[in-house]
This record gives structure tokens, sequence and C-alpha cells, in this order.
């Protein structure tokens, strides 16, 4: 099999398409988080600037879903079409959301009466929170397995989703959500709000530790099959030291009031529950609950290695200039916000 | 009704829908680099005027079109697992790079386009402003290949058997440039742009009818007109280029277009018709052998026609089909002559004179939108009852755990919601052009916190 530096194809892409929905989660991860605190701001000031944190970047955060969606499309497309088939109800509610969501924001400031304005609000608030839920659920299945037949078939039923193991895991992502939400906001705001968010972010920093905890004891005890590669390959228990870490180096540096470390240690947590989950996994994507042999694995669900090697040329040349403007847009948009004729 | 039928309505629906902003992203954002470039040639303040509320107007549609953009990515998983599994091989990398090369780079300058006027210096915003409509035209390549492939597969070879059966890619190359990819490219690219410079005519012929904001009026009118005369006679020879491919490659297609039954006769060409699928009949008025003379440049060589194909194996909807490519024929024609007709009074200096020329500008908006709309429907049913074709049946490509059910839960979500952003983006659109272009030089001061002062962003 053709290898790059001893990697060989199929799991390289699976470092890219897990590196992408890391950035994801890092990225609309804080939005989204934002949008579950809004309603915690009671005054219009405040909503306008909290919005007005995340008006430049939302947009972009998004995009790295549409490029997480191709990725995992290009190089699995039978994990993508069966994972995708599966969760049907789940997913078509967090479309629905999204649209709605981008729906309320863009509304809300579009009239100056009250009314108007509070009602767009909550549309926003309530459809972050509930795509942040429906993304945890689907992430909790797919760490427990699916029911899948040999022709990649979904045997379950939709109330099969809305397992204990699933909903705590849609209620640990909610929870570091708004914890990376509420230390990006502090870093953009001044005065007043700053004032009340930094007691928002120590309270939804201890929600996510209570979660965070209560999950990792809950795989422990419940999920075996998480554990094994770890047991197999001790030096991969490097990846939950350094998670436990950085949650603990969140808590230090808030403490410290250093909220820019902070929301780097938030960011690289987000990055390494994605990272713990997939070397749990590996090297199956999707676990069958029927019969081992229907696990669909990096290698069996992948595209054939000449496309692997076109997506690899495709990612090595794009995702460096994608880096260097990234890296452009934020900079120009450094510092906290000031309302201006172009805000929302 | 069975799942095949509700995800295909589904799909269908909800591509339109995304289909009624691509094309004016697209074709608004090349009019933008225009406009701005006018700006940085001349200096003239009026032009940046013209650009920011134009931006405006294109941050609004863009941000309808990526959130509809997310859903038809999705779909393709959600519903058509079997065909994803089918073209992952192939149609993926398509997909990937379309995410990589084009959506990041219209996202990631879609920041400084909107918000970025006084952050960064002028030069700075128009690379900007090309990198968005860059990036719009880029995204426009990679699905328009992606969609070409399914209609003209190549470079690929098939592995595997019944549900395990693929399309692997074996020439890269060949995959890109299929046979049609090129010409629908282009024909796609410049319908974009007629949808793009006729909503620029729409709003500046309704300001020079109101007599408002008279000298950007005019002068975006003309930026518009002469982008939109261009793009319609070029149309005309893309859209024939185009059909001359469907009738090497798609003969049944061609066939349906033109409602062409019997294979040993000569094909006439039909101005308007109507088709009978029951008789076999195509009535209606036509130029006696025109479609042979088209393909072959003579009026005796027989066309191949549906009868050559087992019922089975062509579009059943073939009256649809016609109506929907002759509506494309017609508007086509129609704006070739509108254009032509405005850039000869513009030559007199008399553009301005003819209210009524200006009242169906203002109207004529909704003309390439309609285009845009019907041209893929000929092409996307005339491909029926294949979704690759001769390849995949769409019957086949449906997701096997899908129920009725499902697909009835999702497209009352989908209607409801995009209603709601349908309003939104009338009412929206409609704020925006009451509202009008704002004089940037007279305002400085800081704006009151409940400002009624439109802004930007949608
Ligand atoms: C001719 C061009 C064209 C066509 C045929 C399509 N689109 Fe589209 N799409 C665009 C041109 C475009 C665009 C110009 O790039 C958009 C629309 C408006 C916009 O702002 O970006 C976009 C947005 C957009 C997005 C969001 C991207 C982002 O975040 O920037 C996705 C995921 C898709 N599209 C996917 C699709 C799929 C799966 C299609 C086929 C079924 C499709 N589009 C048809
Ligand atoms: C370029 C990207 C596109 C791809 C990859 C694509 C692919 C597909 C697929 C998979 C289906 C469902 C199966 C089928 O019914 O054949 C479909 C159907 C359809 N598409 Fe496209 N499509 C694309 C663009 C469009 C656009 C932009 C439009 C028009 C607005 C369009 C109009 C339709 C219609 C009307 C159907 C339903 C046809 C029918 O079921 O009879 N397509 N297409
Ligand atoms: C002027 C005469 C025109 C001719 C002869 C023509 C011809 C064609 C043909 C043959 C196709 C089918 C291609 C295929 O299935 O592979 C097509 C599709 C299409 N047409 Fe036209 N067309 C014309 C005008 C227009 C205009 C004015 C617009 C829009 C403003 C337009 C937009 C489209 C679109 C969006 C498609 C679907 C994409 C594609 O298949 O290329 N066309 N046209």
């Amino acid at each position: 099999m053709e290898t790059i530096l001893g990697i060989d194809l199929f799991t390289l892409w699976f470092f890219v398409v897990g590196g992408v929905f890391s950035g994801y989660a890092i990225l609309d991860g804080f939005d989204l988080g934002a949008g579950a605190l809004h309603l915690f701001f009671k005054k219009e000031e405040s909503r306008r600037i909290a919005l007005n944190a995340i008006g430049p970047v939302w947009d972009g955060n998004e995009v790295w879903l549409v490029i997480g969606g191709g990725a995992l499309f290009a190089g699995f497309p039978i994990v993508y079409a069966t994972v995708f088939s599966s969760f049907y109800e789940l997913l078509m509610v967090f479309l629905v959301m999204l649209i709605f969501r981008a729906i309320s924001i863009e509304f809300r400031s579009k009239e100056p009466m009250l009314w108007w304005r509070k009602l767009w609000d909550i549309g926003y608030s309530v459809s972050s929170i509930l795509i942040a839920l429906a993304l945890g659920l689907v992430l909790g299945n797919i760490i427990q397995g699916l029911p899948i037949d040999q022709n990649y078939i979904y045997r379950g039923t939709l109330m099969d989703f809305f397992n204990p193991y699933s909903i705590l895991i849609s209620f640990t992502t909610l929870a570091l959500f708004m914890m990376h939400g509420a230390i990006y906001l502090v870093m953009k705001t001044e005065n007043r709000l700053f004032a009340k968010l930094t007691i928002l972010v120590k309270n939804t920093t201890i929600f996510f530790v209570l979660m965070f905890s209560l999950t990792s004891m809950a795989t422990l005890l419940y999920l075996p099959h998480m554990v094994t590669r770890y047991k197999e390959v001790p030096y991969m228990f490097a990846f939950p030291f350094l998670a436990i870490l950085a949650v603990a180096n969140i808590t230090r540096q808030i403490s410290k009031r250093k909220y820019r470390n902070a929301f780097i240690s938030s960011a690289f947590v987000s990055a390494m529950l994605m990272v713990l989950v997939a070397v749990g996994l590996f090297p199956n994507i999707v676990i069958s609950t029927i019969d081992p042999s229907f696990h669909i694995t990096v290698y069996n669900g992948a595209s054939t290695p000449k496309t692997l090697k076109i997506l690899l040329t495709i990612a090595a040349t794009g995702v460096p200039i994608i880096a260097t403007y990234t890296t452009f847009v934020f900079w120009t948009f450094r510092g906290k916000v000031k309302l201006d004729e172009t805000s929302y | 009704m069975d799942v095949s039928i509700l995800s295909r309505i589904q799909f269908a629906f909800t591509v339109a829908f995304h289909y009624i902003y691509p094309p004016l992203s697209i074709g608004l954002g090349v009019v933008l680099v225009i406009m701005e470039g006018q700006y940085l040639r001349t200096g003239n303040k009026m032009y940046e005027q013209m650009t920011r509320f134009w931006i405006k107007i294109f941050a609004l549609i863009f941000g309808i079109g990526v959130a509809t953009g997310i859903v038809m990515e999705f779909e393709f998983g959600t519903n058509w697992a079997v065909y994803s599994r089918y073209v992952g091989d192939i149609f993926g990398s398509a997909l990937a790079a379309e995410g990589i090369f084009a959506f990041a780079l219209e996202s990631g300058f879609l920041g400084i386009l909107i918000f970025g006027w006084n952050r960064v210096g002028p030069k700075v915003h128009f690379l900007s402003t090309i990198m968005v409509a860059l990036g719009s035209m880029f995204s426009a390549i990679w699905i328009v290949v992606a969609n070409s492939w399914q209609q003209t597969p190549s470079g690929f070879k098939i592995e595997g058997e019944g549900m395990h059966a693929r399309a692997v890619i074996t020439d890269f190359w060949a995959m890109v440039f299929n046979p049609s990819s090129m010409d629908r490219l282009s024909h796609v690219l410049i319908g974009a742009l007629l949808a793009g410079s006729f909503l620029v005519l729409s709003v500046h012929a309704y300001y020079i009818l109101r007599g408002k904001y008279l000298e950007i009026a005019k002068a975006g009118f003309k930026i518009a007109l002469s982008v939109a005369t261009v793009a319609a006679l070029l149309q005309l020879f893309s859209g024939h280029h185009s059909a001359n491919g469907v009738a090497v490659n798609q003969p049944a297609k061609l066939a349906a277009f033109e409602g062409h039954y019997d294979s040993l006769a000569v094909a006439d060409m039909y101005i308007l018709g109507w088709l009978d699928n029951k008789t076999e009949k195509t009535t209606g008025l036509k130029v006696p052998g025109g479609l042979t003379f088209l393909l072959h440049q003579d009026f005796k060589t027989p066309v191949i026609g549906l009868n050559a194909f087992k019922k089975e194996n062509r579009p059943s909807a073939v009256n649809f089909v016609f109506q929907t490519y002759h509506i494309m024929i017609s508007i086509g024609f129609i704006l070739i002559g509108l254009t032509l007709l405005a850039s000869f009074l513009w030559w007199k200096s008399k553009l301005f004179d003819n209210r009524w020329l200006l009242q169906i500008f203002a109207w004529g908006v909704v003309l390439p939108q309609i285009a845009n709309q019907v041209g893929w429907y000929s092409a996307e049913v005339g491909r029926q009852p294949w979704v690759v074709y001769g390849l995949l049946r769409t019957s086949d490509a449906l997701s096997q755990s899908l129920r009725a059910e499902q697909v009835i839960f999702s497209l009352i979500l989908f209607t409801l919601v995009y209603a709601l952003l349908f309003v939104l983006f009338l009412y929206l659109l409609n704020k925006k052009i009451k509202h009008g272009p704002t004089d940037h030089s007279l305002s400085t001061e800081e704006l009151p916190l409940y400002s009624k002062r439109d802004n930007p962003i949608l």
C-alpha cells in the first residue's frame, strides 16, 4: 500500500477530515456558543455588541462545515452516505435551524421595535442551542455505534438516537460551545458587558468541567470499545492527558484574567475532544452494532487510492492559501467591537 | 406517494430555490468588480457610492445562497445515499475542490467586502471584491463539472457489484473535461452574467423612472447594459454549441428538447408546440427541417428520435422538457433584442428618453431568472430516467433506509423555512432598493443606538 511519511493514504485523509471537523468545532463552536448565551444579555446595546462580535466571521466559520462535508464525501463516500441517510431527521432539523439562525441574525436589526428584536433574539438563541444539541446527538451515536447492516442500511428508528449516553454528549457539546463562546465574547467586549461576561465565563466553565467529567466517566464505564485502542497503544494516553491539562489551563487562565490564553486553550480542548473520539474509533468510522464484520472503516469506506492522492494534492495546495488569508481577515477585524454604520 | 417521487420533489424544490441566488451572486460579482474598478480608475466618489450600494445587495443575495447551498450538499447523502456511494470517488473530488478553492475564498473575503470599508485601503478592498467574484465563479466551475459528469460520464471505470458497485476515476482530467463540461460551464456562467446585469439594469431603470439618484443610476445602467449585451449575444452561441453536444452525447434528450419522435425522418424545429406522448405527435409552429439543418447543415439527414429508445430508457415528461427548453430559447432571443435595441439607443444618445423601454427593463430582471431555472429543468428532466447517464437510474439511487414519512417531514420543514426566507429576501431587497445609495462623504458622525439607518449586510 502506498504511504507518505509511513502513513497510508486512507489514514492521512482521515486526519484531514478530522482536522476540518475540529476546525469547525473550534470556529462555529464559539459563534454558536455566543448565540446560546444571547438571552443572558438583557440590554439592547449588549445584544448588538454580542451579535457584532461574531458578525464578520460567523458565515466564514460555517464554511468549515461545508468543507468538512465535501472532504467526507470525497474521501469516505460510503461513510458520508451511510451516516447522512441514517441521521435523516436530525440532520434536517439541523439544516433548517442553520437557515433559521441566519434569518434571525439578519432580520433582527432591520426594524427598531423592541418586540421585533426580542422575537428574533429568541429565534437566534434557540436555533444556536438546537444546532449544538443536534451535533452532539449525532456525535454521541457515532461513538456508540449504529445498527448498520451489510448493505450499509440503517436498521434502527429515530427514537434509538435518544439514548442516555448520546444525550449526555449532546449537552457536553452545548456546554463546550457555551464556554468557548463566552470566552470569545469576553475578549471582544468592554465595560459593563465585559463585567457581566466575566461571570458568565466562570459559570459556563463550571458547567463544562462538570459535563466533561461525567462524559469521561460514562465512556470509561459503558463504552469499552472506545478505550481498547488506548490500552493497545499506551502512548495514545497522551491525548486524554493533554485534554485534561488544557481544561485545567482554561480555569487557570480565566482566574488570571488572561482571556486570550483561555480562548486558545478552549479551542485546543475542542480539537482534542475530536481527536479523542477519532483515536477511539480508528480504524473504524462507523461501528455496526449488528455485526463487527459490517463496520465501516477508513479502508472499506474510502474512495480509491488514486482519488485520495488527488484529494491530498488539492488539500496540500489549498490549505496554506486558506490559512494565509483567513489570518489576514481575522487580523483586519482584530480588537474590541465598535458599532459603526456597517454594523448589524 | 413513494419515496422516490418525494425525494425528487424535494431535491428539485431545494435546488431550484438555491439556484435563484447563485446566478445573481456570480453576475453581480463581476459587475461589482467593474464598478469598483471605475472608482479606482477615475477616483469619482459617485462610483464608490454605487459600489457600496450594490455590495449591500450582494451581501443579502450571497447570504441566502450560502444558507440554501449547505442544504444541497447534505441532501446528496441524506436522500441519495446509493448515488453518493456510486459517484463518491468522482463527484467527491470536485466537491472538495469547490469547498477548498471556491467557498473558502468567497466567504473569507466577504467579511472585508462588507465590513471592511473603514478598515482597509481602497486597493485591498478592490482586491477583496475581485476575490469574492472569482470565488463564486470557481464554485460554479466545480459544481457544473460534477453535474456534467453525471450527464456525460468519462474518465472512469465501474468496480464492484449490486449495492457495492461504484464508479472510480481512471483519468482525473478526462473526468474534469468530460464532453459536456466546458460547454455547460460557459453557458451557466453567461446565464449568471445575464441574471446579475439585469438585476442592476432593473433597479437603475426604476430609479431613472422615479427621477432619483440620476447620476448614479445612469452610469450604472450603462455599465450593466454593456455586460448584458455582450452576454446575451454570447449565450446564443454557447447554447447552440451545447445543443450540438447534446445531439452527440444524449440523443434522447435532444429529441425531447425538440419534440422529435421519428428516427427515420428529417427533424423540424419548433418555435412553439405541444407534445402528445400517447400518440407520439408534436404539433405547432415549425421550421421544416430546421433541426436537421442546424445539426448537419443540410435538409435531408434524419435525426435520432425518441422512438429509437425503449420507453424505459427515455424521459417520460417530454412535453415538460420541450416547453421549458423552448421558454429558455425564447427568452434568449428576447434578451438579445432588448439589449441590442438599448445599445442602439445609447449609441444614438437617446437611451433614457424612452420611458416604456425603462419600464421593460425595470421588470426585465425576471427574464434571465426564468431562463436559468427552465434551462436546468430541461437539462435535468431531459436526463431522466438516468441520474448518471446510461449507468445509474434515478429510482435506484435513493437511500435505502429512507421512508416516505421522513421525506414528507423534511419537505414540510423546508417549505416553511424557505417561505420565510423568501419573504425575508424580498422584504430586505425592497427595503434596500427604496433606501437607495447613501452619500458616505456627508455622514461621518457616530450613529445613535437605535439608528434606523440601513446596514450593509442584509
Ligand atoms: C452555477 C452555479 C451553482 C450551481 C449550479 C450550484 N451552486 Fe451552490 N453555490 C453557488 C453556485 C452554484 C455560489 C455562487 O457559489 C453560492 C451561491 C450564492 C453564494 O453566495 O454562493 C453557492 C453556495 C453553495 C453552498 C454554500 C457555500 C458557502 O458556504 O459559501 C453549498 C454547500 C453549495 N452551494 C452546494 C451546491 C450543490 C450541492 C449544488 C447542486 C446540487 C449547487 N450548490 C448548485
Ligand atoms: C450542478 C449541480 C447539480 C447536481 C450535481 C445535480 C444533481 C441532481 C440530482 C442528484 C438529482 C436527483 C435525481 C434526479 O431526479 O435525477 C437532480 C434532480 C433535479 N435537478 Fe439537478 N443537480 C444540479 C444542479 C441543478 C440546478 C442548479 C437545477 C435548477 C435549478 C437543477 C434542477 C433539477 C431538477 C428540476 C431535478 C428534478 C428532476 C426530476 O426528478 O425529474 N439541478 N439533480
Ligand atoms: C439563446 C438561446 C439558447 C440556447 C440555444 C440554449 C441552449 C441550451 C441547451 C442545449 C441546454 C442543455 C445543455 C445540456 O443539457 O447539456 C441549455 C441549458 C441551460 N440553459 Fe440555455 N440556451 C439558450 C439561452 C439561455 C439563456 C438566455 C439562459 C439564462 C439566462 C440559459 C440558461 C441555461 C441554463 C442555466 C441551463 C442548464 C445548464 C446546462 O445544462 O448548461 N439559456 N441551454
